[in-house]
């Protein structure tokens, strides 16, 4: 591909997209949110026309006017949301659409011996007869590449395919991809997570602000070097950790179980303090803070803040105590995504923005104008809708809304998942501010890094329960915190 | 501006559809009542000394009297005071005129309306009645005028849509909260039966006082809205999808306006009873002033208050709400009860409107309803719509309706081409947010 150009309505997505890859190699695909990775590969699966530019394979110019075309040229894209049917089988879904037909009637045998044969290429051990909504979903991952080397695939892209994976999932994934390379399957792989470049990629291809920038085999490069590549300026650190002197203990968690979600959770976060609450996707992280912010309800367990009991019987009891949550599925729980970003701001604060039952326009407007400035959110102004902002300011706008409640205590579940490292760096920069003024916060957050880098102490939970805790962050690695979580 | 465009561009097509219809309906106009009257005086005024004689020749209804009257009035003030007026048939007019003559008096002028002026005995009155040869006979002039754009009609549109139009005020906050209420036809007839009902059987009948009519109106609203309450706790505490719910609800409250109407009608209401309905207020009829402050309430509440944003948030994103502190259940509740006692409210005006309460009033009400939400632009997936939006597709309904009823296109293919044109401005309305194309494909991924 080069020389691709693509405008959507008031933004250029791309000026100026180039990218190659070679038979049988992971070819690395870098940049932050916005600098038009997701667009690129939208143009190259055909699911967007691009302006200008040409893409050719094997020497020949193609054009890719459908997701038709580039299903045929052997192009397959697996997206973040996965395209599965939940009701369907693995096997169905592998030949959606594509069915394998004797007479008119479905060749179950085989499409079941083919579904086989692929999983056995892949090294995987999954039965095509299950239901979709039952396989985990790290399966289900393996199930949309089938389906790709179903369709013959010769180009697969991996948008982020490690983000809903627990580190030995990611694993696995690797040795699938390592297989698929010696297949000659060129592989271009999406992730923010620049450790599994490192393990996994070839080459390296960082684009910024729409542009190609450079391609690099990996090991030419370091981390600080991509960084510098995707952000366009040196950084200093990754982690700018600042400890604030710890408190007086804030919220205290007795005894908390729901279900076999959450068994017997109890814990205490104290004023100034960031604690990480970390351990493998599916540990309960998620469905402890769910209930402290009354979310969901607990079958036993009490909570108590600053001394005195809390009882949240919902998310607005929380609030008004003085709880705010970041919730995981950004898109899915923290934004109105069809509402302007002014509006989803005001939604907690409406009750300080509203006069008899009148919202103040002109208040909100200069309130959540402060926070566009100190935040430095990027939006073309504050009727845009969230929809249409980039994860890191989509995150900000979320932050934006705990702040301005001047939340005691404030949650964040994964807080940096999907975010480009510029925003990182920000986000914890507010950590740091946040706990210098004496508020307690809790971190939910998969990546060991970020945990060992940002967290005063370390919980880590492990099916439901509390499994370890680490006070000496210092003294912490990622494999004493790894054997903590899957013990 | 370019706001204003996307957010009200049914207005344009409403528009549109009157300016067509006022094409298809442009026709001769006769000016007839207060207007002819005055008219007329004009003319007489101009040829005619302050000494000269009138006779006004008219038939006997309500609009000639008024003819006259005016006539009559306006004259006696430019000083002619020789005016005579004859009501009825032609003869009558005749025997008039053979009187005036014989009493050996005279008519320079023989004041007419354009029905009047067609009488047999004013053609060659010189021949019929010599003494009078020289009588001028005046009838006012006739004018181009759309029948579509005439007040009568513009008012009928309006009285037409009047209750359809109240009724989408909840549905359409239903239907931004992401749900639907298809119980709003079923409410309409019930709340209607209940009102009736009471004032025949509890209020005294005929002789039923204004506070007891009052009370029975409250009635009807508050079951309506109850059972708009009780289709809003099935949704929100059994989590049942709101198209099941308002579909038994839809059942059971049109069966319980059988049960207690027992099958028929119910007539016995006092007169007073159609103030509502058919009374008009500074030439508007009270109903349709009722609408407008409704609305303008209704644009207030979803567009300034915070009820308004929370009706919104549910719909964008419920789970997003929710974590943000909106009272995600009690907003559906107030959303559905609203939904319901509007209806019930759109119950009542019919009742009005009949001057009588009937079990198969509303049938079908649910779909023009929705289908007026829709076309003002509401999304059916939710979190997205405007209130005027939902007037403006009211409107487009009703006109379509009106303008095909004076064109002359019979009732069948009315529904044919209402039908379509529903489908038509769904598509245009997504073809003009650019995200047709768009949203197909991703659905097609």
């Amino acid at each position: 591909m080069s020389g691709i150009e693509k405008s959507f309505p008031g933004v250029r997505a791309i000026k100026h997209g180039r990218l190659e890859l070679f038979a049988g190699e992971v070819l690395a695909l870098l940049g932050e949110n916005g600098a038009g990775k997701s667009t690129l590969i939208k143009v190259l699966a055909g699911a967007h026309q691009p302006d200008a530019g040409t893409i050719a394979i094997d020497g020949q110019p193609v054009q890719i006017r459908s997701p038709q075309d580039a299903q045929r040229l052997g192009i397959a894209v697996v997206y973040q949301e996965f395209n599965l049917v939940p009701a369907l089988t693995a096997r169905e879904n592998i030949f959606l659409g594509r069915e394998k037909t004797r007479a008119g009637f479905v060749d179950r045998a085989s499409e079941q011996r083919q579904a086989e044969e692929l999983f056995r290429r892949m090294n995987v051990r999954i039965d095509p007869e299950v239901l979709c909504r039952e396989l985990t979903v790290a399966q289900q991952q393996c199930v949309e590449i089938a389906k790709a080397l179903a369709q013959k695939a010769r180009i697969i892209v991996l948008d982020e395919p490690s983000a809903v994976l627990t580190d030995q999932e990611v694993t696995k994934l690797f040795a699938i991809i390592r297989e698929l390379q010696t297949q000659g399957i060129g592989i271009i792989y999406i992730s923010h997570r620049l450790d599994e470049i490192f393990a996994l990629a070839d080459r390296a291809t960082v684009m910024r602000d729409g542009e190609y920038v450079d391609t690099q085999p990996v090991k030419n490069l370091n981390r600080e070097r991509i960084i510098e590549l995707m952000v366009g300026r040196k950084l200093d650190r990754e982690f700018p950790k600042e400890k604030a002197p710890i408190g007086p203990a804030r919220l205290v968690a007795r005894n908390l179980s729901r279900g076999d979600k959450v068994k017997n959770v109890s814990f205490t976060v104290h004023a100034g303090e960031v604690l990480a609450l970390t351990g493998l996707v599916g540990a309960g992280r998620t469905e402890t803070v769910r209930l402290i912010f009354g979310a969901d309800q607990p079958d036993t367990g009490s909570l108590e803040l600053d001394g005195k009991p809390l009882r949240v019987r919902n998310p607005r009891a929380a609030i008004r105590a003085g709880i705010g949550l970041l919730p995981e599925d950004r898109k899915g729980q923290g934004l109105v995504l069809g509402q302007a970003v002014r509006e989803n701001f005001g939604l907690p604060n409406l009750p300080a923005l509203t006069r008899l039952g009148f919202v103040d326009h002109r208040r909100e407007r200069e309130t959540f104008g402060r926070y566009v400035d100190a935040l430095k959110i990027k939006i073309s102004d504050q009727e845009q809708l969230a929809k249409n902002l980039s994860g890191g300011n989509q995150q900000k706008v979320v932050l934006a809304k705990w702040l301005e409640r001047h939340c005691e205590l404030i949650i964040f579940d994964e807080p940096t998942r999907g975010i480009d490292v510029g925003a990182k760096y920000e986000i914890y920069l507010l950590m740091n501010r946040l706990a210098a003024e004496g508020k307690a916060i809790i971190m939910i957050s998969s990546e060991l890094p970020e945990v060992l880098g940002m967290a005063d102490r370390i919980l880590v939970m492990h099916e439901g329960r509390i499994t370890g805790e680490i006070t000496d962050v210092a003294a912490a690695t990622q494999e004493s915190v790894m054997k903590l979580a899957v013990s | 501006m370019k706001k204003l465009i996307s957010d009200y561009g049914m207005l344009g097509a409403l528009l549109l559809l009157c300016v067509f219809f006022s094409w298809r309906t442009w026709d001769v106009q006769q000016p007839t009542g207060a207007a002819a009257g005055r008219q007329v005086a004009g003319l007489i005024e101009r040829m005619l000394p302050k000494t000269g004689r009138v006779l006004i020749a008219a038939r006997d209804n309500d609009e000639d009297r008024e003819f006259v009257g005016t006539l009559t009035e306006q004259l006696k003030r430019d000083g002619i005071a020789g005016v005579e007026a004859v009501y009825g048939q032609p003869v009558d007019a005749r025997r008039a005129m053979n009187r005036i003559v014989e009493a050996g008096g005279t008519i320079d002028v023989i004041a007419c309306n354009h029905a009047t002026a067609e009488w047999p005995v004013f053609q060659n009155l010189g021949e019929k009645i010599p003494a009078l040869a020289k009588a001028t006979v005046i009838q006012p002039l006739s004018y181009h005028w759309p029948n579509f754009l005439k007040t009568d009609n513009l008012l009928n549109v309006a009285n037409q849509i009047v209750v359809i139009a109240i009724i989408a005020i909840g549905m359409t906050l239903v239907i931004i909260t992401g749900g639907i209420d298809l119980s709003v036809g079923s409410l309409v007839a019930l709340s209607a039966v209940v009102t009736t009902w009471l004032v025949a059987h509890v209020g005294g009948a005929e002789q039923a006082g204004a506070t007891a009519m009052v009370l029975a109106c409250l009635a009807g609203i508050g079951i309506s809205a109850a059972l708009g309450l009780f289709s809003g706790a099935m949704i929100t505490v059994f989590a049942i999808p709101p198209f099941i719910v308002t579909l038994a609800m839809m059942l059971v409250g049109s069966g319980l306006a059988y049960l207690l109407a027992k099958g028929e009608s119910i007539y016995q209401v006092p007169e007073s009873f159609i103030w509502l309905g058919r009374d008009t207020v500074g030439g508007l009829p009270i109903s349709v002033v009722l609408m407008i402050i409704l609305y303008i309430v209704a644009h207030i509440v979803m567009s300034r208050m915070a009820l308004g944003r929370y009706v919104y948030a549910v719909g964008g994103n419920r789970e997003a709400a929710r974590l943000s502190g909106v009272p995600v259940v009690a907003v559906l509740l107030l959303a559905y009860t609203l939904s319901g006692a509007l209806a019930g409210l759109g119950g009542i005006v019919t009742a009005s409107q009949l001057k009588s309460g009937s079990p198969n009033y509303g049938t079908m009400y649910e779909l023009y309803v929705i289908a007026a939400v829709v076309v003002g632009g509401t999304s059916l997936s939710g979190g997205d719509g405007k209130v005027f939006g939902t007037l403006i597709g009211a409107f487009i309904i009703a006109v379509i309706q009106n303008g095909m009823n004076l064109t002359g296109v019979e009732s069948y293919t009315q529904k044919v081409v209402l039908g379509l044109v529903i489908l038509g401005a769904v598509l245009l309305d997504m073809l003009k947010k650019g995200g047709w194309f768009r949203r197909s494909r991703k659905n097609a991924n």
